[in-house]
């Protein structure tokens, strides 16, 4: 009899799906159906049997092929690899578990490694924003609970976040809003006419790289004060009618994008959206959240800060104290300055989303993958190090996009042999302190770094 | 296991009523015993300083997810602020008023702790507050979730149904492998969900129109009504404004009548956290003022009540609190960065960054508040030394505390720094107050009290035969007590021993020893009950953004866990 599993999260997106069922063959290896999921969710889970897989490391040989060696091996190599690199660089985690970049974090300090993850060239600016003005939010519950006004910025939930609007934002009926979408105003703002604007109550056109000055007219106008006939290619007439919206709102959310923090302005354009949301509070209530893209890239983000105080870009060179400072210690800035030795590509593909520059720089040195899948990164690689995959094969928690954790199921074993990320670390790990032992062991050791106790 | 012989320490034990005795703390397989029966033990040199049980917090904010943005948005609190990495240690110590989980598990242990209870969990993010202590080393902690805005909570107590709320309490604590009832401005943070606030103990929550006060009288009755370990543990409405002390007189009548049932030696069936912030006299920041007397008095003459001070530091601080209404009013006084978070269905919170300047004169009004409180306090058992870590300071400055209620000398040196002495004088009674506390006083204060209240004062806050081995040493000398206050720090700040399950982790104020920590929760057996059964299934179904097979915390991420059982159903 195939198994039915219930209340399975989505390793797709930031909308954390955990409404999944999934039906396993009777054998416990194949996945049959999945159902609740949106089209790419399917894939993925479709993807992690109905597939050939990597179920061992490989190794780049002389002649350019790979060579499938042991885990032990791999993590002697990857060991050796930051052992001996002056500045490695351990970016990615877009796609693992909570556990992993725990782990993978002990090891970053371990080898004095800068550790980054795919906020660097996401959400960061976001991060920046946030650094300077704060971040009014709320759980994604309370949107459907209370909302009555939603506004979607530089954001297409249609195509990116697909169950984004049926779950929470304009359909879902919930306590205070039992009649759904219809007790909604719906507000999108993009300079293109997404799929998302054709929900939209009021879609508004804003004139491409244009976003800062509308917010700030319609921060001027929510203050009362006069603004122009137009601005960023909206009538006056227009921006007056949506700030009375928002202001009479009962609770209002602002969803923003990649259009906010990815075009001119960046984390200035959030900032002013996040300022916007703070003068609304004057009002009545307001609340704003960044629409993070994988199922929990919001997890570094958490974990790091808890281990460490930072977010993202964290220079762990120095082994003794942690230092962040994004345009110096962020992944694509220091592999265009060719300033790292050694890169790690962990849970997402650096060769399809970094600049071809860095990528070239980064080539230049041992570079090793570490992902279930076969993506470019794992194509150019000295070391691919397959593992399995978080949702599917490896439980863990991870982090939606509002940070209410979700504890993620397993509905498969991973194929033969193959381990987990946090497994994976916490080996290297064990190595590099072997390795360390060794060195010790050989000669003097190395001098500790005199620090002063901040407190003293 | 190895076993450890303390010797010749002045002991200071109020939970068995050791007064500085010179005495011999024997210890085996991690538990306290009675050195007569130790044959090959290790022995520690303690003749010439002070020995405790290890420290318990009551009242700290340390993990979970207002802490970590706290931690996430102020990068400025690490930057020339965090400690080197000690060689002694196995991980870096970041932050400094929000420090990263490991600088907080160190700090705790080089100031002589052992038991940390987190003051506020959001039942939604148990998952995120659990992963953080399984990164907290060494110390033990326990989590609160919070009830006083829960949505379950709310009907319940509305409709009288004590029966329910108790069956819905114990499945929640179950849920979240929480400890026990925390309130955080009843029915304010609910009416916060749209902009709003409780501004008194009797203004109706929006929609569901049952007041604060009945939500503390109902949870008092829940509380009692399972016989939980900890009493309800109330952070009052309309904290931080001036006159509150009205409104937190009133809240505290809210236990008259009450009194404690539980196998666990609780006394108290009420804690005020961080009653400092609940003690302001006045009508307006202008003539703001200490009402700490006034709220002492109905204290002292009530036993069924225990609080902590919420000490203020004047430090540069972050201020973080499930009481999300305050921290918009906050951040509309300092103008500072602002992050919120609402929760659906259960509560709210703010993060507000906050610098307590001994130029500005409310500040060195509050620092004299916290401080009144205690010393008016007439049974230091019932007085407890906090910081509301981070909100008044950071935990870190439990040592600073300790000193200004020691010695008078300590506190005049502090109040030379004041811009507005004058008026901070007359605003308090601070400079008429001439008692000076002793490490008996400030060990009951530390240790004894909090355990006490905690309902585990058999396993820790003591040295009694059987107890865990959590034993702390100052360098102190009871009899020849330095002549300057700063020495009195020093020695608070960083123990010379510290002993945890038996295991020496810390020497001369350096942690050389990371032994396992324990996650504390609460386990109560109640009768089914399909009522609340249905009740918890229709508002996952309808009204929460995640499944309720989600919810509850897998056992795969509770770490190291030590149960404390509750039976209702004898």
């Amino acid at each position: 009899m195939p198994k039915k599993i219930e209340n399975v999260g989505c390793p797709y997106c930031g909308v954390c799906c955990d409404d999944l069922v999934v039906t396993v063959s009777d054998d416990g290896k194949q996945i049959l159906e999945v159902e609740n999921a949106c089209a790419i969710g399917n894939q993925i889970f479709h993807h992690a049997t109905g597939s050939e897989r990597v179920r061992l490391p490989r190794l780049r040989q002389p002649d350019g092929t790979y060579k499938d060696i042991s885990y032990d091996e791999a993590v002697d190599y990857a060991a050796k690899v930051l052992h001996n690199a002056k500045k490695p660089l351990i970016y990615g985690f877009g796609s693992t578990n909570c556990e992993g970049m725990a782990a993978a974090a002990k090891v970053a300090e371990k080898a004095g490694a800068v550790l980054d993850n795919c906020a660097s060239i996401c959400h960061g600016s976001s991060f920046l924003a946030i650094f300077d003005n704060g971040y009014p939010s709320c759980t994604l519950g309370e949107t459907k609970n209370r909302a009555d006004v939603i506004v979607y910025w530089g954001a297409n939930p249609a195509h990116a976040h697909p169950r984004h609007m049926s779950r929470y934002s304009i359909f879902p009926r919930g306590f205070f809003t039992g009649k759904g979408h219809k007790s909604r105003k719906i507000i999108v703002i993009d300079p293109r006419h997404t799929d998302t604007a054709q929900v939209a109550d009021i879609y508004l056109q804003v004139k491409q790289g244009h976003d800062y000055d509308l917010f700030d007219a319609f921060r001027t106008a929510a203050r009362g004060h006069e603004i122009p006939e137009e601005v960023a290619g909206i009538k006056r007439e227009r921006i007056l009618e949506v700030v009375e919206i928002m202001k009479k709102a009962r609770f209002g959310t602002i969803f923003y994008g990649m259009g906010l923090c990815h075009s001119d302005g960046r984390n200035h354009n959030v900032d002013i959206a996040i300022s916007l949301t703070r003068d609304l509070n004057d009002f009545t209530k307001w609340t704003i959240m960044a629409m993070r893209g994988h199922y929990n890239i919001t997890g570094p983000g958490a974990v790091w800060s808890w281990q460490y105080g930072f977010p993202y870009c964290l220079d762990l060179t120095k082994r003794d104290i942690a230092h962040m400072n994004p345009g110096e210690t962020s992944s694509v800035d220091l592999a265009m300055r060719d300033e790292v030795d050694a890169f790690f590509n962990v849970g997402t593909d650096a060769g399809a989303h970094f600049p071809i520059e860095a990528v070239k720089h980064l080539k230049k040195h041992p570079w090793i993958t570490v992902d279930p899948n076969i993506c470019m990164a794992s194509e150019i690689s000295d070391l691919h190090i397959p593992v399995g995959v978080v949702g599917v094969e490896v439980p863990g928690i991870v982090y939606r996009m509002d940070n209410v954790p979700i504890q993620y199921r397993k509905v498969i074993d991973p194929p033969e042999g193959v381990i987990s990320d946090e497994e994976l670390f916490e080996r290297i790990h064990k190595r590099l302190c072997e390795l360390e032992a060794e060195e010790a062991a050989k000669g003097p050791a190395k001098a500790t770094p005199a620090g002063v106790r901040a407190e003293e | 296991m190895s076993e450890l012989l303390i010797r010749n320490g002045f002991v200071f034990d109020p939970l068995q009523g050791i007064k500085g005795d010179r005495m011999d703390i024997g210890v085996k397989d991690g538990k306290i015993v009675e050195p007569g029966t130790l044959k090959n033990a290790k022995t520690i040199d303690a003749a010439g300083m002070t020995v405790m049980a290890g420290g318990v917090d009551i009242h700290s904010h340390v993990v979970g997810p207002k802490v970590n943005v706290g931690r996430l948005f102020r990068p400025e609190d690490k930057l020339f602020k965090s400690p080197y990495k000690s060689p002694t240690c196995s991980r870096m110590e970041m932050g400094s008023s929000v420090p990263s989980t490991f600088k907080t598990g160190y700090d705790y242990a080089r100031m002589g702790y052992v038991f940390v209870n987190e003051a506020a969990m959001p039942p939604l993010h148990s998952p995120h507050v659990h992963e953080e202590i399984r990164d907290t080393p060494i110390i033990d902690n326990a989590a609160m979730p919070v009830f006083g805005n829960n949505w379950f909570t709310l009907e319940y107590l509305k409709n009288n149904e004590i029966e329910n709320n108790a069956a819905y309490t114990a499945w929640l604590l179950r849920a979240t492998r929480g400890f026990g009832i925390k309130v955080v401005n009843p029915g304010g943070s609910e009416a916060w969900g749209w902009g709003l606030n409780c501004v008194n103990i009797h203004d109706p929550v929006p929609y569901f129109d049952i007041t604060p006060a009945e939500i503390v009288k109902g949870l008092i009755e829940t509380n009692e009504f399972l016989g939980l370990p900890h009493s309800v543990h109330l952070h009052c409405n309309n904290l931080g404004n001036p006159g509150n002390y009205v409104d937190t007189i009133e809240s505290l009548k809210l236990a008259e009548g009450y009194a404690p049932k539980n196998d666990f030696g609780r006394e108290q069936v009420l804690h005020l956290t961080h009653l400092q912030f609940h003690s302001y006299g006045g009508d307006s920041w202008g003539n703001f003022e200490s009402r700490a007397k006034d709220v002492m008095d109905y204290v002292n003459a009530h036993d069924n009540l225990t609080f902590d001070m919420g000490q203020v530091t004047l430090d540069e601080t972050t201020t973080m609190t499930a009481d999300g209404p305050f921290e918009h009013h906050l951040c509309s006084l300092n103008h500072l960065k602002w992050a919120n978070v609402d929760v659906e269905l259960e509560t709210a919170a703010g993060v507000v960054p906050y610098i307590y300047s001994p130029k500005v004169k409310v500040c060195t009004i509050q620092w004299a508040v916290g401080l009144e409180l205690a010393l008016f306090s007439k049974d230091m058992m019932r007085t407890f030394i906090t910081t509301d870590h981070p909100n008044a300071g950071p935990f870190t400055r439990y040592p600073q505390v300790i000193t200004w209620l020691m010695s008078r000398a300590a506190r005049d040196e502090t109040m030379k720094t004041f811009k507005w002495l004058d008026k901070t004088i007359d605003a308090t009674s601070i400079d008429s107050i001439d008692r000076e506390l002793d490490l008996y006083e400030i060990a009951q204060m530390t240790r004894a009290g909090p355990a006490k209240a905690l309902g585990i004062s058999n396993t820790y806050g003591g040295l009694a035969p059987g107890m865990d081995a959590d034993i702390a040493v100052y360098a102190l000398n009871p009899e020849n007590m330095p002549s300057d206050p700063t020495d009195i720090e020093k020695a608070f700040s960083r123990c010379a021993w510290l002993v945890k399950d038996g295991i020496v982790t810390v020497r001369d104020g350096e942690v050389i020893a990371e032994p396992a920590k324990r996650t504390v929760w609460v386990d109560v057996k109640v009768p089914e009950n399909a009522q609340v059964q249905r009740d918890i299934y229709e508002h996952f179904l309808r009204h929460y953004s995640v499944k309720l097979d989600n919810y509850s915390l897998f056992d795969e991420h509770l770490h190291n866990p030590r149960v404390i059982e509750v039976d209702t159903t004898q």
